[in-house]
C-alpha cells in the first residue's frame, strides 16, 4: 500500500556520492522560502563556527554524527511549497553503504530528480540509482546537471552529459522529463531562471519542471485488490477489514477471496463515528466490511471481483533489489510478504544478476549486498499475485532475513501460468465406475504392470530418440509398450494448443490423463515431452502416485544447442520462436528425479540400456516372485 | 474546505489506519502512550476510527506530575466523555536522571525513564506513539515501525528497511518497537484535520492576549509564542504563513546542538 495524493507530490532526490543533492535540497528550501527561520540561523552559525562556507546541505545533515563525516546517513524527509502545490521531498543518501535507506526513500516516490555531476559525469552510483528507479516503477525522472558553475557554464559540456545520460536512462526504459544545467550553490536554475551565467538555456528550471508533472493515475480503475489485513469479532459480527489497493467495491458486490475461492456478498460498509450510509469505497481508503455469508476469511486472503481474480501461483519470477550482508543463494528459503500474505519462499533459480554498472548480465552466482538481480522463488502454499505491470500492491513483494528486511522485488510472471483453474476446477458431481478387472489380473495376462514413465527434459536431451529405442527394446522382449510423443500428440489430441505458459499446462495435462489411462490399460507407458514445470509434473504423478516414474534425460543448455536437431535453437535465438524453454521460457530441473541419464556423457547404447533396466525391474510382478520364492 | 486538502487527509488518515491495523495484526502485546497534546489525540481518534469506536490496547498517559492545569482538566473530561480506560503513570524524579544532560533535556527525561519502566512492567512489544517528521529533524529520520533495544536505545545509523507498507514486526525478545502511525502528517494536517473531524484539543492552543501554545509539554520547560490566532481557523492560517518552527517553546530541543539527539537515541519518544 502506497499513499497517494493530489495536494503533496512525494520526489526523490538520487545520485552519486558529493554530486550535490543535499545542497540542492538545501537551495530548493532556501529559494522558495520554505526554510523554518530559525534552521537558516542554525546553520549559518553552525557554518561559521566551523570556518566553512554556507554549506546548503547542512539543512538537511541535521546529525551531529553526519556533520562530522559529511555524508548523509539516513532517508529524511522535508517539506517545501511552491505556488502551485507543495512537495516531499525523500532524501536519499548517495553512499554506497546506505542503499537501504534510499529504497526505503525512493519507493514512496511518485518523482525523481537525478543529480549529475558536470565535471565528472556518470559514476557508478548514477547508474545503480537509475536502476533502482526503473525497478521502484518510477518513470518521471528530472536529471540536474549540477556544478555547472565549475565548468564555467559550458554549453557544450551540458551537451555532452546530456547525451550520455539520456542514452544510459534509454537502455532502462526511462526517458527523462527534462534535463536542467544548475548550480545549486549559485542558486542557478533551481528557482530562479540563471539568464545571466547560462544565457544558451531556454528550459524550465528545477522548480518550474517539478510544477508539471502529476501524481501518478489513480489505481481506481484497475480491478478491486483488497488485501485482508484482520477479521474483527468485536461483538457478533465479523468485520473484515484492510486497505482498498486498487479499484471500488460497492454493498452488493460479489467478493472473492484467494486463494481460497470463497465467495461473498458485501453487506454493510462499517465506520466510526457512523456515517450516513455510504455503499461505495474506493481505491486508497482503509475500509472495513461485512459479508452475507460465513465464508473463510483470514488476514492474507486477498479479495476481488471474481472475474478479475488475481493470478494463483506458487512459482514466479521477481526482479529484486538485494540488501542484506548474507547474500542470497539458491536453495535458501525465506519469509516473503506480498500484499497481507506471508508465505516461505525457496529460491528455487537464479537467472541473472545484473550488473549496475554496464546492465550486462552475468548468469549464475549469489546476490550480494547491494545487488540487483532476476530469481524464481518457490512456495510450498498457492499466493495470489499479479504482474508488477498489472497492479503494483499484488506485484510486488519483500524479503525478509531473520528479523530484517532483506530485500525486495516486483514480480513478473513471463513464463509461468495462472494455476487458478487447475486449482479451483475440481470435479465435483462426477463418480468414477469400477471395472470389473483387478489390476492384478490385468498384470498376470500381460506378464507385467502397467506403468508411466515420465520423461523430461530440454529439447534436444535424447528424450525422443532415447524413448523411441527403449520402446523398440522393450516390444521385442514381449513386453506391452507405447510412446507418446511431444510432436505427435500435438498432431491430434493437442491439436488446437500453442505454446504460452497456460497451453503448456494444458498440454501436459491431457498427456498425464492419457498416460494415466494407458498404465491402468496395463501399458508400460512412455512420455516425451520437455514437460518444463515441476508443477505439472508433480500434477501427471498426481493421477497414477503409485506407478509414476520421472525420469530426468539431463544435458545443459549449450550442448542441446549444439546439438540442435530441428534448428529449433537457432530460430528461438532469431526471435522465429516465442516462447522456447531454455532461451525464452523457464526449464524447471526435477528436484528429486526417480532416475537420471545423462545423455552429454554416456553414449545412447548406454542411455537405452539403462532406462530400460529400470523399467524392467519396476514392472515386474511382485507376488509372482514372491510365490516362486515360497515354492522352492 | 477545499476539496483537494479534503482528499489529502484522508489519503493521511487511510494510511495510518492501514499502520494501526498493521500493527494489532502482528504485534501483542500494545500499548498507546496518550500525551494530551494536539498529535496524540488525533492518533486517538484514528485508533477509534480504525478499530470501529474501540481502543484494543491499554492507553496510559506518562505523567511528570509538571503538565499544565488545563492539560489535567481536559484529559479527565476527555477520558469521560470518550469513555476509554486510561492508565496514568508517573515518572521517576529529576534527582534520578543523569545529571551531566543539561537542565530542560533532565525534565525530558524523565518521561524516558518513565516510558522504559512502563515497558518493563508491562512486557510490551509495541508502543504506538504520535510523534511527526516534519516537527524536529531528528525524527525527520524516524521510521514508521522503529526497533529500540534492550535498553530503549534507538540505534538512528543502522535502521531496517522499510517500503510498500511492509513493516518490521519481527525481533528478538527483549526489544520493542515504537510505532508512529501518524509520522507522515504535518502541523498544518494535524489541525486541518482536527478541525474536519471536530475532534477536542487543549485549549491551550488558542490564542490569550497575544500568546498562544504551539506544543505542549511541562510548565516549567514549555513557553507560549507570540500569536492573535484564538480560533482552530486563525491556527490554520498562521501555519500557512509561518516560518517559525513548532517547538520553538520546547527549551530542551535548543540547549545543544545535539541536546535532542542525545535524548532520542537513549529513547525519548
Amino acid at each position: 500500500m502506497t499513499a497517494q495524493n493530489t495536494q503533496q507530490l512525494p520526489i526523490v532526490i538520487v545520485g552519486h556520492v558529493d554530486h550535490g543533492k543535499s545542497s540542492l535540497i538545501g537551495r530548493l528550501l532556501y529559494d522558495t522560502q520554505s526554510l523554518p527561520a530559525n534552521k537558516q540561523k542554525e546553520i549559518e552559525a553552525i557554518s561559521s563556527k566551523r570556518g566553512m562556507d554556507m554549506e546548503w546541505s547542512f539543512v538537511l545533515d541535521s546529525f551531529q554524527a553526519e556533520r562530522d563525516q559529511a555524508i548523509t546517513i539516513d532517508t529524511t524527509q522535508i517539506w517545501f511549497k511552491t505556488p502551485k502545490r507543495s512537495y516531499v521531498i525523500i532524501d536519499a543518501p548517495g553512499h554506497r553503504e546506505f542503499l537501504k535507506n534510499m529504497i526505503s526513500g525512493a519507493a514512496q516516490a511518485e518523482a525523481a530528480i537525478l543529480v549529475l555531476d558536470a565535471k565528472e559525469g556518470i559514476k557508478e552510483q548514477t547508474k545503480r540509482h537509475a536502476y533502482l528507479l526503473h525497478l521502484l516503477g518510477l518513470k518521471q525522472v528530472i536529471v540536474a546537471i549540477n556544478k555547472m558553475d565549475l565548468v564555467k557554464n559550458d554549453e557544450a559540456r551540458f551537451n555532452e552529459l546530456s547525451k550520455d545520460v539520456s542514452e544510459y536512462l534509454a537502455s532502462l526504459n526511462i526517458f527523462p522529463t527534462a534535463i536542467i544545467p544548475i548550480s545549486a550553490r549559485q542558486g542557478d536554475n533551481i528557482a530562479n531562471s540563471a539568464e545571466k551565467s547560462m544565457p544558451w538555456y531556454k528550459g524550465h528550471t528545477i522548480v518550474q519542471k517539478l510544477d508539471t508533472l502529476t501524481a501518478s493515475a489513480a489505481l481506481i480503475e484497475k480491478p478491486a485488490r483488497f488485501p485482508v489485513q484482520d477479521v474483527y469479532r468485536f461483538d457478533e459480527r465479523r468485520i473484515i477489514v484492510g486497505h482498498l489497493d486498487s479499484g471500488r467495491i460497492k454493498i452488493g458486490d460479489k467478493l472473492t477471496f484467494s486463494p481460497v475461492n470463497e465467495t461473498a456478498t458485501v453487506t454493510t460498509i462499517e465506520s466510526w463515528p457512523a456515517k450516513a450510509e455510504q455503499t461505495e469505497v474506493e481505491a486508497g481508503q482503509s475500509i472495513a466490511i461485512t459479508l452475507d455469508q460465513p465464508i473463510f476469511v483470514e488476514r492474507g486472503h486477498i479479495g476481488s471481483h471474481a472475474e478479475d481474480a488475481p493470478m494463483l501461483s506458487n512459482v514466479f519470477r521477481m526482479h529484486l533489489f538485494w540488501l542484506s550482508d548474507k547474500p542470497l543463494k539458491v536453495g535458501n528459503v525465506y519469509k516473503i510478504r506480498l500484499a497481507t500474505q506471508e508465505a516461505l519462499a525457496t529460491v528455487q533459480a537464479i537467472e541473472k544478476t545484473i550488473d549496475t554498472d554496464d546492465l550486462k548480465s552475468s548468469e549464475m552466482g549469489d546476490v550480494v549486498r547491494n545487488g540487483v538481480a532476476e530469481i524464481v522463488f518457490r512456495t510450498r502454499d498457492m499466493l495470489a499475485l499479479d504482474p508488477f505491470s498489472d497492479n503494483p500492491s499484488t506485484g510486488r513483494c519483500v524479503i525478509y532475513d531473520g528479523f530484517d528486511v532483506a530485500g525486495g522485488g516486483i514480480v513478473s510472471m513471463e513464463g509461468y501460468a495462472d494455476q487458478r483453474m487447475a486449482y479451483v476446477q475440481r470435479p465435483k458431481n462426477i463418480y468414477t465406475v469400477e471395472h470389473l478387472i483387478p489390476h492384478e489380473e490385468r498384470a498376470q495376462r500381460n506378464g507385467h504392470k502397467g506403468a508411466v514413465f515420465w520423461f523430461t527434459g530440454l529439447s534436444g536431451a535424447g528424450k525422443s530418440t532415447v524413448a523411441m529405442n527403449v520402446e523398440r527394446y522393450l516390444f521385442d522382449k514381449g513386453y506391452n509398450t507405447y510412446v507418446l510423443d511431444g510432436d505427435n500428440v500435438r498432431h491430434g489430441l493437442n491439436k488446437d494448443l500453442g505454446f504460452s505458459p497456460e497451453d503448456r499446462k494444458e498440454n501436459i495435462r491431457r498427456v498425464a490423463a492419457v498416460s494415466g489411462l494407458q498404465a491402468d490399460a496395463g501399458l508400460i507407458t512412455i512420455t516425451a515431452f520437455i514437460s518444463p514445470y515441476r508443477e505439472d509434473r508433480e500434477s501427471a504423478r498426481a493421477l497414477t502416485p503409485d506407478h509414476f516414474h520421472e525420469i530426468f534425460i539431463k544435458a545443459d543448455l549449450a550442448t542441446c544447442e549444439n546439438r540442435d536437431p530441428k534448428n529449433l535453437y537457432k530460430k528461438a535465438r532469431a526471435g522465429d520462436i516465442k516462447e522456447f524453454t531454455g532461451i525464452s521460457s523457464p526449464y524447471e530441473e526435477p528436484d528429486n528425479p526417480d532416475l537420471v541419464v545423462d545423455t552429454q556423457k554416456h553414449d545412447l547404447q548406454t542411455c537405452i540400456q539403462q532406462v530400460a533396466d529400470y523399467i524392467e525391474s519396476h514392472v515386474k510382478i511382485a507376488d509372482i516372485k514372491t510365490k516362486k520364492i515360497s515354492n522352492s | 474546505m477545499n476539496k483537494s486538502i479534503e482528499e489529502h487527509l484522508r489519503r493521511l488518515e487511510a494510511e495510518s489506519i492501514y499502520i494501526l491495523r498493521e500493527a494489532y495484526a502482528n504485534i501483542d502485546p500494545l500499548v498507546m502512550l496518550w500525551s494530551i497534546g494536539k498529535d496524540s489525540t488525533t492518533l486517538l481518534y484514528l485508533v477509534k476510527k480504525a478499530f470501529l469506536g474501540r481502543v484494543p490496547f491499554p492507553l496510559v498517559h506518562l505523567d511528570t506530575d509538571m503538565e499544565m492545569d488545563e492539560v489535567y482538566a481536559f484529559r479527565d473530561w476527555i477520558a469521560k466523555e470518550w469513555d476509554f480506560d486510561l492508565t496514568i503513570e508517573h515518572c521517576p524524579p529529576e534527582s534520578e536522571m543523569d545529571p551531566t544532560l543539561p537542565p530542560a533535556s533532565r525534565a525530558a527525561a524523565r518521561k524516558t525513564q518513565g516510558l522504559k519502566n512502563l515497558i518493563q512492567d508491562g512486557k510490551y512489544e509495541g508502543v504506538f506513539l504520535g510523534i511527526r517528521r516534519d516537527e524536529q529533524s531528528m525524527r525527520a529520520k524516524e521510521r514508521v515501525f522503529s526497533p529500540r533495544d534492550n535498553n530503549g536505545e534507538w540505534n538512528f545509523k543502522d535502521q531496517p528497511a522499510e517500503f510498500w507498507g511492509q513493516y518490521k514486526t519481527d525481533f528478538p525478545e527483549g526489544t520493542h518497537i515504537r510505532i508512529h502511525p501518524l509520522l507522515h502528517w504535518t502541523e498544518l494536517d494535524i489541525w486541518r484535520y482536527t478541525q474536519l473531524e471536530n475532534i477536542p484539543y487543549v485549549p491551550l492552543y488558542l490564542a490569550r492576549d497575544g500568546k498562544r501554545y504551539r506544543s505542549l509539554g511541562e510548565k516549567n520547560i514549555t513557553f507560549p509564542v507570540d500569536s492573535n490566532a484564538d480560533t482552530l481557523e486563525a491556527i490554520i492560517a498562521e501555519l500557512e504563513e509561518t516560518r517559525d518552527p513548532e517547538r520553538a517553546g520546547r527549551a530542551m530541543d535548543n540547549e545543544t546542538e545535539d541536546a535532542f539527539e542525545r535524548l532520542r537515541a537513549s529513547g525519548y519518544m
